[in-house]
Parts: C-alpha cells; sequence; structure tokens
C-alpha cells in the first residue's frame, strides 16, 4: 500500500491522464473537500476584510473572532424550512441549482495546483473550463424562469446578458495568452492547462510581464470580464439587493439558496484559477529568474510553512488579547486550539520532502487569494454599474481592446 | 389584476393581449412596500418594457398615523412631540417649524440665546439628516461602504443630542417659547470638538464617490428635473436648488437667528442626481460655517420667552415654514382660541418632493428609480405622516 503511494507520488503525471481512477477519485474528493473549506473560509473572510473596511467588527459572537459563523449559518441553511412557491415550475426549479453547482465545481478537474496536482490533464483543458464554466448561466436562466416571479425573471434576463457578452471579451483575452504558449521553436501551442503553466517555465516570464504592456491588458480585460461572468460587485446587477431584492435566487431559500451560495463562491475561484494560470504562472513561485538557484528554491520552499506559522502566530496573539472574564473561557481555548492547529500545519510544511510536494499547490491558493482579496475590495470600494452602462463597457471597451491586444499579440509573436 | 390601485392605471391597458408570438405586454411590477430600496414602506407601482420604465405610480399611506387629526385633539404643548415622528432622522428641524409656528401666532419671540441654541441643533440636525441621506442614497446605488462612515459619523451628533435632551433621534428639543433645557456644561467645546472631527470625514465621503466613474456615470443625467418643472410641483430643498433656483427659506424668509450667519446658498445647474448631490454635499460644509459662528457668537441670557402655562392663541391662522433639511417645512395652524388647534396641517417637502419622482424616472431604466427615491429623500413617516 505505502510502496503504491509512494510511487504514485513519483510519478509525474496527473491521474487523469496515467489513466488511475483511483487517484482521480482521491483528487476528486480532495478538491470537492477543499473547496468547500475555502467557500467557508471565503465567507468568513469576506464579512470579516468587509467589515473592517468599514469600520465595524463583523462576525464576533460566534465562536473566536467569529471564527464559526459560516458553520452556524450552514447549519442555519440545512436546517431552514425547504420553500418552493406554489406557482414554480418544481422541476426546472429543482434543477437549476444543480446545474449551477454542477458547473461551478466541473470545472476544477482541470485546474492544475501543480504539476502533477490536477484531476486530468486535458489537452483543451482552457476551453473546457470556460465552456463549462459558461453552463452555470443556464442555471441562472432556469432559476429566475421557474420562479415565476417578476424579480427572479429580471435578474436571470440581466445575468444571461451580462455573462454572454463578457463572455467574448474573456475568450479574447484567453486567446491572446495561448497564442504566447506558442512562442517556442517549435511555434507549437497548447489549451492545456499545465501546458500553459509549463510554457510560462520555459519561457522564463510569467504572460502578464510578456511583450509588456500586452500581457498586462490581456490580464486586465480578463480580470474586469471575470467580475462580470461571476455576477460580483460592481456588476452584481443580477443580484443587485437595492433593486431587484435578491435577483434570480429570491424564491430560494434553504439548502437550494445555499447551492447558489457554494456556487457562485466556487465560479469565483474558478476564474481567478484561468487568471492564475494563464498569467501568473499558475504554481510556478515568485521570481524564478531574479532570485534563482538552490539557495532561494529552499528559501521559497519554506513560505508555505512559515506563513500557516504566521497565521498561527497571529491566532496565539489573539488568544492572549481575549478578554479574561469565564465567559470567554471557551472561546478562548477555542482559539488557542486554533493557533496550535495552525502552527501544526505550519510545522509540517516545513519538513523537508513536505515542502518540495506542497509549494506548489501552496503557491496556486495564494495567486488565487490575491484575486479573491481583490473581489472583497471592489465590493467595498464600487457602486454598482447600470444595466446599460454594464452593456456599454462589455461590447464597446472591452471587446475593442480584447480585439485590439489579441491582433497586436499576434503581431508581435510574429516579429520576435 | 383585482387590485383596484393597478386597475386604476387604465392608461397602462393591461387587457389587449398582444397577438405576436411573444408576448411582449410590458411588464408590471411592484417595488415596496417591502423593498429595500424604498427608505421605508412606500410602494412604487412600475411599468417596464424590459429595463425601461415607463411609468410609475406611487402608492403611500402604509405609515399613515394621522397626525393632523391629533393635533386637533392635544394642546399646543401635547403636540410638540409628534412633529418629531414625522420626519425622524430631522426631528429637530420638525420641533423647530412647530414652535416657531405657534410662537408667531401667539406673537411671543423667543430670546437671543434660545435662537443660538436652535441654529446649532437645527444644523447639527441637517447634518445628521444629510449624512443618512448619503449613506442610504450610495448603498441604494451599490457602494455600501459609505454607509457605515456615514453612520459612524452622525452617532457623534447624535451623542450631542443625547447629552443635550436625552433622545437620540425623537428630540422634543425645544419647547414653544424657546427651550426648556439650557446648555450643559462644555457644550460649546463638544461642538467645536466635533466640527473640526467632521469636516475631514466629509472629504473622507468624497473621496469614495465624487470622481469615481461608476458614481458619476450612475448619477449624472439620471433623474433629471428642470427648474420650472421644480416650481411647477413645488418641489424644495436641495432637490429645487441643484436645479438652478437660490431659494433658502433660511435666507428667503431668514428665522430664527440665521440672519445672523454668514453662509452661502450651495446651487446646482443640471438638475441631475449628482448635482443633488453635490449640492447636499456643499450643504454639509455651509451647516459647519453656520454652527461655527453660531457657536463663537452664543449670547447670555434667558432661554425662555415669557409664556403662559397654559398656551391659548388668539383666534386666527399662520402658515409658517422653515428650511428643513429636506425643504420646506410649512406649519398651517387654525385657531380658534382654545388650547387646541383647531386645525392644524403640514407641508412636508418629502411628500411634495415624491410628486417629482414620475416626472423624473420616466423613460430610465430600473436601476435609476432607486437612485431617484434616494436623491429625492424622502422619509416616510413625513410623506403619510
Amino acid at each position: 500500500m505505502l510502496e503504491y503511494i509512494k510511487s504514485y507520488l513519483g510519478s509525474n503525471l496527473t491521474p487523469g491522464s496515467a489513466g488511475n481512477m483511483l487517484w482521480a477519485f482521491v483528487y476528486i474528493a480532495l478538491i470537492f473537500l477543499g473547496l468547500s473549506v475555502a467557500v467557508i473560509a471565503m465567507n468568513w473572510l469576506e464579512r470579516k476584510i468587509l467589515a473592517h473596511m468599514q469600520v465595524r467588527l463583523g462576525p464576533m459572537r460566534v465562536g473566536p473572532h467569529g471564527l464559526l459563523q459560516p458553520v452556524a449559518d450552514a447549519l442555519k441553511l440545512l436546517l431552514k424550512e425547504d420553500i418552493m412557491p406554489a406557482e414554480a415550475d418544481k422541476l426546472v426549479f429543482w434543477l437549476a441549482p444543480l446545474i449551477v453547482v454542477l458547473a461551478a465545481f466541473a470545472v476544477f478537474t482541470v485546474v492544475p495546483f501543480g504539476p502533477t496536482h490536477a484531476v486530468t490533464d486535458m489537452n483543451i483543458g482552457i476551453l473546457f473550463m470556460l465552456g463549462v464554466s459558461s453552463l452555470g448561466v443556464l442555471g441562472i436562466v432556469m432559476a429566475g424562469w421557474a420562479s415565476n416571479s417578476h424579480y427572479p425573471l429580471i435578474g436571470a434576463l440581466r445575468s444571461s446578458a451580462q455573462m454572454v457578452s463578457y463572455e467574448v471579451a474573456m475568450g479574447l483575452a484567453v486567446v491572446s495568452a495561448v497564442l504566447m504558449t506558442s512562442m517556442n521553436a517549435q511555434g507549437t501551442g497548447t489549451l492545456s492547462m499545465i501546458g500553459i503553466v509549463q510554457a510560462q517555465q520555459q519561457q522564463g516570464v510569467w504572460f502578464i510581464f510578456k511583450f509588456f504592456p500586452l500581457g498586462f491588458m490581456a490580464m486586465g480585460i480578463f480580470a474586469i470580464a471575470m467580475v462580470a461572468e461571476t455576477n460580483r460587485a460592481p456588476f452584481d446587477l443580477p443580484e443587485a439587493e437595492s433593486e431587484l431584492t435578491a435577483g434570480f435566487h429570491t424564491e430560494y431559500s434553504g439548502f437550494r439558496w445555499s447551492l447558489f451560495f457554494l456556487a457562485e463562491y466556487s465560479a469565483m475561484i474558478a476564474v481567478s484559477s484561468i487568471a492564475v494560470t494563464l498569467w501568473l504562472g499558475g504554481w510556478l513561485r515568485p521570481f524564478p529568474n531574479l532570485l534563482g538557484g538552490p539557495l532561494w528554491d529552499l528559501v521559497f520552499s519554506l513560505a508555505p510553512g512559515l506563513s500557516f506559522l504566521a497565521l498561527g502566530a497571529m491566532a496565539a496573539f489573539n488568544t492572549f488579547r481575549m478578554p479574561r472574564h469565564s465567559f470567554f473561557r471557551v472561546q478562548t481555548v477555542g482559539l488557542a486550539l486554533f493557533a496550535v492547529l495552525l502552527a501544526m500545519i505550519g510545522v509540517l510544511m516545513l519538513a523537508p520532502g513536505v515542502r518540495e510536494r506542497v509549494q506548489d499547490i501552496f503557491w496556486f491558493c495564494f495567486k488565487v487569494a490575491v484575486f479573491m482579496y481583490l473581489y472583497i475590495w471592489y465590493r467595498g470600494t464600487f457602486p454598482r454599474y447600470r444595466f446599460d452602462q454594464l452593456m456599454r463597457v462589455g461590447w464597446k471597451v472591452l471587446l475593442p481592446a480584447g480585439l485590439g491586444v489579441l491582433i497586436l499579440t499576434a503581431i508581435v509573436g510574429v516579429l520576435v | 389584476m383585482n387590485d383596484p390601485i393597478t386597475h386604476s392605471l387604465s392608461h397602462l391597458d393591461l387587457n389587449t393581449k398582444d397577438e405576436t408570438f411573444l408576448d411582449s405586454n410590458e411588464l408590471i411590477i411592484n417595488m415596496g412596500p417591502q423593498h429595500p430600496a424604498t427608505h421605508g414602506v412606500l410602494r412604487v407601482i412600475l411599468k417596464l418594457d424590459g429595463e425601461k420604465v415607463l411609468g410609475t405610480e406611487c402608492v403611500i399611506g402604509y405609515l399613515h398615523r394621522g397626525v393632523e387629526k391629533i393635533a386637533e385633539h392635544r394642546t399646543y404643548t401635547m403636540f410638540n412631540p409628534y412633529v418629531d415622528r414625522m420626519d425622524y432622522v430631522a426631528a429637530v428641524s420638525n420641533g423647530l417649524g412647530y414652535c416657531q409656528a405657534v410662537e408667531t401666532l401667539m406673537n411671543v419671540e423667543a430670546p437671543p440665546r434660545a435662537k443660538y441654541i436652535r441654529v446649532i441643533l437645527t444644523e447639527l440636525n441637517r447634518l445628521a439628516s444629510h449624512q443618512l441621506w448619503l449613506g442610504t442614497h450610495a448603498l441604494d446605488i451599490g457602494a455600501i461602504t459609505p454607509l457605515f462612515y456615514t453612520f459612524r459619523d452622525r452617532e457623534e451628533i447624535l451623542k450631542i443630542f443625547e447629552k443635550y435632551c436625552g433622545a437620540r433621534l425623537t428630540t422634543h428639543a425645544f419647547r414653544i417659547g424657546g427651550c426648556l433645557y439650557e446648555t450643559y456644561d462644555g457644550f460649546e467645546r463638544e461642538v467645536k470638538k466635533f466640527l473640526t472631527f467632521v469636516a475631514p470625514k466629509i472629504d473622507e465621503y468624497e473621496e469614495l464617490l465624487t470622481t469615481n466613474r461608476i458614481w458619476v456615470e450612475r448619477t449624472r443625467g439620471v433623474g433629471y428635473i428642470s427648474a420650472e418643472d421644480c416650481i411647477a410641483l413645488g418641489v424644495t430643498g436641495p432637490v429645487l436648488r441643484a436645479s438652478g433656483v437660490r431659494w433658502d427659506l433660511r435666507k428667503a424668509q431668514p428665522y430664527a437667528a440665521y440672519s445672523d450667519f454668514d453662509f452661502d446658498i450651495p446651487i446646482g445647474e443640471n438638475g441631475d442626481t449628482y448635482d443633488r448631490y453635490l449640492v447636499r454635499m456643499a450643504e454639509m460644509r455651509q451647516s459647519l460655517r453656520i454652527i461655527q459662528q453660531a457657536v463663537d457668537g452664543i449670547p447670555e441670557g434667558p432661554i425662555m420667552a415669557k409664556i403662559p402655562k397654559v398656551i391659548k392663541p388668539p383666534v386666527g391662522e399662520i402658515y409658517h415654514s422653515i428650511e428643513a433639511p429636506k425643504g420646506e417645512l410649512g406649519y398651517f395652524i387654525v385657531s380658534d382660541g382654545s388650547t387646541q388647534p383647531y386645525r392644524l396641517r403640514v407641508r412636508p417637502p418629502s411628500f411634495i418632493n415624491l410628486q417629482a419622482l414620475d416626472q423624473m424616472v420616466k423613460g430610465q431604466m430600473i436601476a435609476d428609480v432607486v437612485a431617484v427615491i434616494g436623491t429625492l429623500d424622502i422619509v416616510l413617516g413625513e410623506v403619510d405622516r
């Protein structure tokens, strides 16, 4: 058994490409678990970060610093009465959240967390991701239609129009990154997610810095389009609270609603993963050119462990800042245990053998986390676009810009 | 379609079916009375063509408490606290208007010190009202952060109110004939401290919004109303001034101690939501100027005029209006010489400004409806009374 695991870990193929079903399932289970944890963590972080931007504390009651708030929310949602409007189209109403969630989760089969850390390496990976992630809009339209109510209908219409228009600009930006992968001796590009990152490794440059500022502009276009694609502020028109109460999921409650929530956050993580893979070097560590050599490799491989230790230290620091009162005893102990847990993960990640394997995953998740922070930051800063302005930005600004960047990239690529 | 109100919109012509394959009849949706952006219990029936608004109908009265009728069964003194419940975010202004109306009816005048205290508190209340407007207006347009900034700073004003008269929202700060309470120890110091505290905060709100591209796009050209239409509809306050009419009762018919102070009337040019925003932001700064002058020049002396224990104004009628944060707030009181008003009628700025809603949103998008409701700065307690 141990031999088997070791032999697998030694291989340099993804389980899907190696045809190893068992490991593929293990990966799927791990990704599903990790994604759920990420969504829970994101829920807490969004509330906390937004709260601190808005001079308030955010959740503080459930668990130390509200750490258990997402758990409490999840419990509440699961225990809520499952309401299906009498006038709703039952089957479609039931199906819509499932489609949204499926689309959001299915894209993670090709997300490369490391050179071998992906469920499979599809040769059309990026196409698959774009295709499947845009299926989510089907679920949203279905949800809006099946609710048989005006606000969800308007929300669904807005959402479909928005997602379809921004996909065009998004696609163009992606193509310009794919073009860059063909800048090698053979002139062979790739659509494989792993291949794209490896191309960046071989060319020794992240595509964001390639043909500066073309790569940067392409990523900028993608970064704007992806916010619109995931219906987040300032493009959150489909669920504009002040206009449409809750948009397409107004009539949903309890578990079904939580599926939409889950899908929204997984979609955010998914599109951020695309951006990270295409432009930010995926799992590659920062500064491979400037700070090369075995010594720097060692230093950077310590980063995952050290950052968990730092998180642990933060939790420990806050443990000492907890009020000295019997009322807070359970919370203080809980926070201390959390600090110990983080520190233990940190120590584990510092161990030789482990640190080489986890650093890919760490850097990938770190870069995705930066995008997640940006999402929260946008939400705290920007007002909401109006529908016509949103369409104008999509068709009249992003689309021409995307086309221009694509053409310039092609020209520069031929000339270089 | 059995809803009598919806049915009364005969011009909407809902009964003719479209003969084409797609039933392209206009969509009628009901916004409110439970809706996050209608600032209370306003119900707006929207007739939509896709995202475009073809017409609106406001349904009000969900918060009707019969304040004017109550007045006929209360003595002048007893009715005073009721006016706080109309525009509950600017209760001090409401009280000022009522007290001054009764004072004019009785032909008494509050002593100078009382007038200064009234000006300070009323202007603080104007600031608080505008802060609340800014926060909720920005929230409607999707910027969630300014709300918390404005509420944080509004809190300081409410603290001053609380220290002065014990209440934070429905203050009942003034009495007929002057003020009941002398200022507390350190009142002037605290108000001055507040002024230096809040001036940079107003810049902070502006930093988030004034030059924000999305904010400008969402507000410029939205909810346009011309000066002529404003006057025809009786719209007053910042909405009127943003359309370019320099009309402010504090200057036009100075009451309390306003003639003593040096301040400007900010006006706009375009009459759109962005100009109304700028006008209100400028008004906040002007309020600070007035408060500064009032605190510096506050005279010593009594705070209550000589008025009888039982208030019995002579037979007659009076219309007295003040510049409330939302516009002209007028009180029309008919006295039959008894201790109770024979009839009391309030001219609420919110109610009359709301009439402009239909004209302002016609032909615009759904998202603009909430922007315009926000920019009109209505309080349903005052609309319905």
